[in-house]
């Protein structure tokens, strides 16, 4: 009965406060989101990448992601070690859990470095135009205009191989696509009627970035984030498996399907096991993306 | 109130820059009326932009409440004059409640006692506490354009700009808000200044009324002059007649005119 009562308050159509209106807003949201099931799995895949990084110590033994058994190296799975163990006889299972850690502390501090660099180069190039903006892409058609992969690389190799660099490598690379975004979905919305009423009532420049625009860059900005996140997933991985990104005896994914390609074709489970982490998280990314563009799009038109 | 003294706007610049509205001068009286009338393109949206202060004029000078307005407007002056806007679903922010709609203003011009402000302006314009809360989306034309007439409103400007606050709406929604616009003049003795390319509505609002044509002012005349025909550029005569159709009394100036 409360249940009903509750979904009444929050489809409420004359909503009598502001955290009622709040509510409900984000609960339709919801509510074409779940019409999606590709989109509830992706959502699934990445609560459960977030349960298993908060929760690795009770779902693996932390000795075992780290500590040498040479006698029971390569061993195929078992009941003691679900997906068998590595070259040094680590168990694959309690690595993958505890690696979930790794990537999502890359796939945050990239997400919490290039978005505000994104919004602080696109936002004024777009609001303010003229010479600010012919610098500020001008600087974005530089940094674009490298490879990706390429550029991480080149940084990470000079900044010294490391998760933290790895991190530092990806921002400076995933940056550019957000300034673009953010400034023309600044040049679409600055001389909207909204923001010239902000002006009459004596808005600065300032306040009307961050209360008028912001909010409406921010969903394509994330939506764009999310399905990126398989790139960049992808990226750290490859940093990983070039010796670039997390250092050993780390249980990095990507450093993992790097040490077991010697014996890819005897103990395939060793690269495998790692390899199909990272692609289940990519798709669970890029599906979550997909399904938050969907509602955007719908909640737009 | 109002007092334009040959302002020109240019867009561009160089040699390639073009007057959308050349040498106009006018002035309205505190708590008159006034209406500006012309084709699309005429240059009245212009004027009315730049005595907003959202454009900058090329020459001349735009005086509000006596006092020359500068390019860079402060706070105060802001606060002086407000606008409607023509399109009622672009002059709303989509992802703002009508209450942080109304809030905002306030904010901005440190005015205090908002709950009680805002409880106000809704009333003022006919919505009910049960609009408050709603998202523009949940919202009719009509009642989108009184939420911007509210926000225009609540800062208590003394002029009250008008870009077709009606042209977006129904005929019968039109009605209504401009019944409300005339209300919120009589009771607050508001200074207004409304563009429109419809006759009908400019001679139900204003009292006096400018005539533009390729961006320069052609004849300045009274709302009774205009329903009675008594009017002398060629162009005045011409929208008159287009007109026509749409009111009673523009028909009968035009048949009076043939």
């Amino acid at each position: 009965m409360s249940g009903v009562t509750l979904r009444g308050w929050l489809l409420d159509a004359a909503p009598a406060s502001r955290r009622q209106a709040r509510f409900g807003r984000w609960y339709r949201t919801w509510l074409s989101f779940q019409n999606n099931s590709l989109a509830v799995a992706g959502l699934l895949i990445v609560l459960a990448l977030v349960l298993s990084a908060i929760g690795a110590p009770l779902i693996a033994d932390p000795q075992a992601a780290i500590l040498q058994h040479l006698a029971q190296r390569l061993q195929p799975g078992s009941a003691a070690h679900w997906f068998g163990t590595d070259e040094l006889g680590r168990d694959i299972f309690a690595r993958i859990v505890f690696g979930s850690r790794i990537t999502l502390t890359i796939v945050a501090l990239v997400s919490a470095i290039v978005v505000p660099v994104g919004l602080g180069i696109g936002l004024p190039a777009g609001y303010f135009g003229g010479v600010v903006d012919a610098v500020l892409m001008r600087l974005t058609d530089i940094f674009l205009a490298f490879p990706r992969l390429v550029l991480a690389l080149a940084f990470a190799a000079a900044l010294g191989p490391g998760i933290e660099n790895a991190v530092i490598a990806i921002a400076l690379t995933a940056w550019p696509p957000y300034a673009r975004l953010a400034r023309a979905e600044t040049l679409t919305r600055r001389n909207a009627e909204f923001v010239q009423a902000a002006v009459l009532q004596g808005a600065s420049p300032i306040s009307i970035l961050f209360r008028q625009i912001v909010p409406l860059c921010l969903p394509s900005v994330v939506i764009r984030l999310t399905l990126d996140m398989a790139g960049i997933i992808i990226t750290a991985a490859g940093l990983g498996f070039l010796g670039l990104g997390a250092q050993p005896p780390a249980p990095e994914w990507g450093a993992m399907v790097a040490s077991g390609r010697q014996v890819l074709l005897d103990q395939w489970w060793v690269a495998t096991i790692p390899g199909i982490a990272i692609f289940i998280t990519s798709v669970g990314f890029n599906l979550l993306g997909d399904g938050l563009r969907d509602v955007a799009d719908a909640r737009s038109s | 109130m109002i007092r334009l003294d040959r302002v020109t706007v240019r867009y561009g610049h160089g040699r390639n820059a073009i007057a959308a509205a050349s040498d106009i001068s006018f002035a309205v009286a505190p708590g008159a009326a006034f209406g500006l009338v012309g084709e699309s393109g005429s240059g009245k949206s212009t004027v009315l932009r730049s005595i907003a202060g959202l454009i900058p004029h090329a020459e001349g000078q735009v005086q509000l409440g006596g006092a020359a307005m500068p390019p860079q407007r402060n706070r105060a002056q802001r606060r002086l004059v407000q606008m409607v806007f023509q399109d009622p679903y672009g002059s709303l922010h989509p992802n703002q409640t009508v209450d942080q709609a109304l809030a905002s203003p306030l904010r901005i011009q440190g005015l205090d006692g908002g709950e009680q402000r805002i409880a106000t302006a809704l009333r003022e314009v006919g919505l009910g506490p049960e609009h408050r809360f709603r998202f523009p989306h949940q919202l009719s034309g009509g009642q989108r354009q009184r939420v911007a007439i509210a926000r225009a409103l609540i800062v208590a400007p003394r002029i009250l700009l008008l870009d077709e606050p009606t042209s977006a709406l129904d005929v019968s929604v039109q009605a209504e808000i401009l019944n409300l616009l005339v209300r919120l003049r009589r009771e607050r003795g508001l200074t207004l200044l409304m563009v429109s390319h419809d006759l009908a509505v400019i001679a139900h609002l204003c009292d006096r009324v400018g005539v533009m044509q390729h961006g320069a002012l052609v004849e300045l005349t009274s709302s009774d002059a205009l329903a009675a025909g008594a009017v002398t550029h060629p162009h005045t005569l011409e929208l008159l007649r287009s007109n026509a159709g749409y009111d009673m009394r523009g028909a009968e100036a035009a048949r009076f005119e043939a």
